[in-house]
């Protein structure tokens, strides 16, 4: 991809930026609450593509973060006042971080086949552990009556039960990581899981230990997807097994394919449109799962490469029609050849 | 010439099952000197490679490198002690660029890669090695190539550039001519030679000339086995040796 080619791409990323900030203000508070949703799901669907994407680890337990994260808040939230977010979210975000920590010291050994099937089997002792627990809700989950305060001193810095104040923290959170994650995959770390992803036998020789860098990458991702928990346990004021159950995991890991894998941006654009798509089909027809599964099916048919590839394309197509109609028609010739 | 040892084997054994791919092999291998080993295909060459860089795990027998025992180390780590090796089968990055290829390896010099912050493209001394490496393997007009999209020869001489960007003292280079065109083949010989004044070589390769050409010590092995090992001299005028492989090699010539 020439450079002229992602600056389009960054316009069309910058603009859809613009239109998520200026939406709260035009949209109805349900599809506000809808796009927070999106938003949130777009965190956790990043987070998967560092290990996807990037790392070459297929996870299909990763809603375990996301869901051990919201039971986490739940368990240090009293029922009668809010907890300081300075207390709930590090300790979310550690906890979810030990989780990932051992659950990848196990798998990340593994590889392929394996690795999936281990990552979902630590997911699925999670899920039964907490549909099991009775003091926490039992299948049907457990509430989350405040969400955490923001203050310093007696002042409060953010209100966040106001829709409009949440709304723009969740969009920064999603900035926030995808800026992260990018400077992660730009530094020397991120160099080597990029390889790993490659080539990993040809890694090591070269003299990377990476059991370390996929354990780091896996725990970072565990972290993140922690993140997204939290905000959905936040949102939504409720957290039951179902956030940690499998069917969960392949949602996420469906949002990174259909979005396009090792993109960032891609996964959040898959996550907007899982979720745009999902409310919709269910608005038209009780058979929407049917309608899911043949739209998954033609995105995976028609755009291997997902959203992401498909905005990809239409970039390229984009710069060489300008600068096709820019240059003398005599130099044309030589270059009709883009099968 | 007793210049001091820099890697030894000992009794290095390696199965397959019941194949002994390599047997009982016990060589030493001195500082400055390139060490060439032929032998037919299945000799047991790469098997014997594998097992120096811990690419594969030793069945029995050690190995040593200035002394230390690394029969047991992981590769990165044997990497790290200055060990260097290229494959005969092309192992690369291929949708890499070639700058990328060879910047992978520069970077493994550092203390530690888990640095998270500072883009990687600002660490100066990483892009002179990676652009050293580049430059010695001939590759520096097509640092922004694909890997993938290059010729298979313009591979072979990454693979080469990836370890040396890893700034090994001993190399161990497995067929490095292989599949090679002439021109190609010259240049990659010029270049062995010119690593070859300040780095230790143990080489596999099937060509004659260039191994006669570059080696002060040769090892034949067949079978898995060391059939013979001595200074080049010693092994053209090897009557075993001569019966058992170089023979052909003269027959057609
Ligand atoms: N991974 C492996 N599994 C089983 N057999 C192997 C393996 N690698 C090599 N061999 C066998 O070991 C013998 C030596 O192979 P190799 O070391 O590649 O020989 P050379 O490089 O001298 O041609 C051959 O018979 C080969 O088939
Ligand atoms: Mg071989």
């Amino acid at each position: 991809m020439n450079t002229r080619a992602s600056r389009l791409i960054r316009y069309f990323l910058i603009s859809n930026l613009l239109l998520l900030v200026a939406f709260p203000w035009v949209g109805e508070h349900f599809y506000v609450g809808l796009v927070m949703n999106m938003m949130i799901f777009g965190i956790l669907a990043m987070s998967l593509d560092l290990l996807i994407g990037y790392t070459g680890l297929v996870s299909l337990g990763h809603a375990a973060y996301y869901g051990l994260a919201g039971y986490l808040l739940a368990i240090i939230s009293p029922e009668s006042e809010a907890v300081s977010i300075w207390l709930a979210l590090p300790f979310c975000i550690l906890g979810t971080a030990l989780a990932a920590l051992i659950i990848g010291w196990f798998s990340v050994r593994t590889s392929g086949i394996y690795f999936i099937m281990i990552t979902l089997a630590f997911a699925q002792m999670l899920f039964y552990y907490f549909n099991e627990n009775t003091d926490l809700g039992g299948s049907d989950g457990i509430f989350i009556f405040f969400k955490p305060s923001v203050t310093l001193g007696s002042i409060t810095l953010l209100d966040l039960d106001n829709h409009i104040v949440f709304y723009y923290f969740i969009l920064v959170c999603m900035l926030l990581v995808y800026f992260l994650l990018r400077m992660l995959l730009a530094s020397p770390f991120g160099q080597v899981i990029q390889g790993i992803r490659a080539n990993e036998n040809r890694t090591r020789a070269l003299g990377y230990p990476t059991f370390y860098y996929k354990l780091v990458s896996f725990v970072i991702a565990g972290s993140i997807g922690g993140l997204a928990g939290f905000l959905e346990g936040m949102h939504g004021g409720i957290v039951s097994p179902g956030h940690l159950g499998w069917h969960e995991s392949g949602l996420i890991l469906m949002i990174v394919i259909l979005g396009g894998m090792g993109t960032l941006y891609g996964p959040i654009m898959g996550a907007f449109a899982m979720i745009f798509l999902q409310d919709w089909f269910q608005e038209i027809t009780v058979h929407w799962m049917l309608l899911m599964g043949v739209f998954v099916i033609a995105v995976v048919l028609f755009l291997p490469r997902g959203i992401a590839g498909l905005i990809e394309d239409l970039a390229a197509k984009l710069d060489k029609s300008v600068t096709d109609s820019n240059r003398p028609a005599t130099q044309k010739n030589g270059e009709s050849g883009d099968g | 010439m007793t210049a001091e040892l820099i890697l030894e084997t000992r009794d290095l054994t390696r199965t397959f099952g019941a194949l002994v791919a390599v047997d009982k092999v016990s060589l030493q291998f001195r500082r400055g000197q390139v060490h060439a080993i032929i032998g037919p295909n299945g000799a047991g060459k790469t098997t014997f490679i594998n097992l120096l860089s811990s690419d594969i795990d030793t069945s029995f027998g050690s190995i040593h490198f200035n002394g230390q025992d690394i029969t047991d180390l992981p590769p990165d780590k044997v990497s790290r002690l200055g060990i260097g090796r290229s494959y005969q089968k092309t192992n690369i990055f291929p949708e890499f660029s070639c700058l990328q290829n060879c910047w992978l390896g520069a970077q493994s010099r550092l203390p530690t890669s888990m640095r998270f912050v500072r883009p990687a493209r600002l660490y100066d001394e990483v892009r002179e090695h990676a652009d050293k490496a580049l430059r010695d393997c001939g590759l520096y007009q097509r640092r922004n190539t694909v890997a993938a999209h290059m010729s298979y020869g313009e591979q072979r001489q990454l693979e080469i550039g990836m370890m040396l960007a890893t700034n090994p003292q001993l190399l161990l280079l497995d067929e490095p001519l292989a599949g090679m065109g002439q021109e190609e083949s010259f240049e990659i010989i010029e270049l062995l030679k010119k690593l070859a004044e300040d780095h230790t070589l143990i080489l596999i390769e099937h060509d004659m000339d260039a191994v006669f050409s570059i080696a002060q010590q040769l090892t034949v092995m067949v079978n898995g086995q060391v059939l013979e090992t001595g200074s080049v001299e010693q092994i053209r005028n090897s009557k075993a040796v001569h019966e058992a492989y170089l023979g052909e090699d003269e027959d057609e010539s």
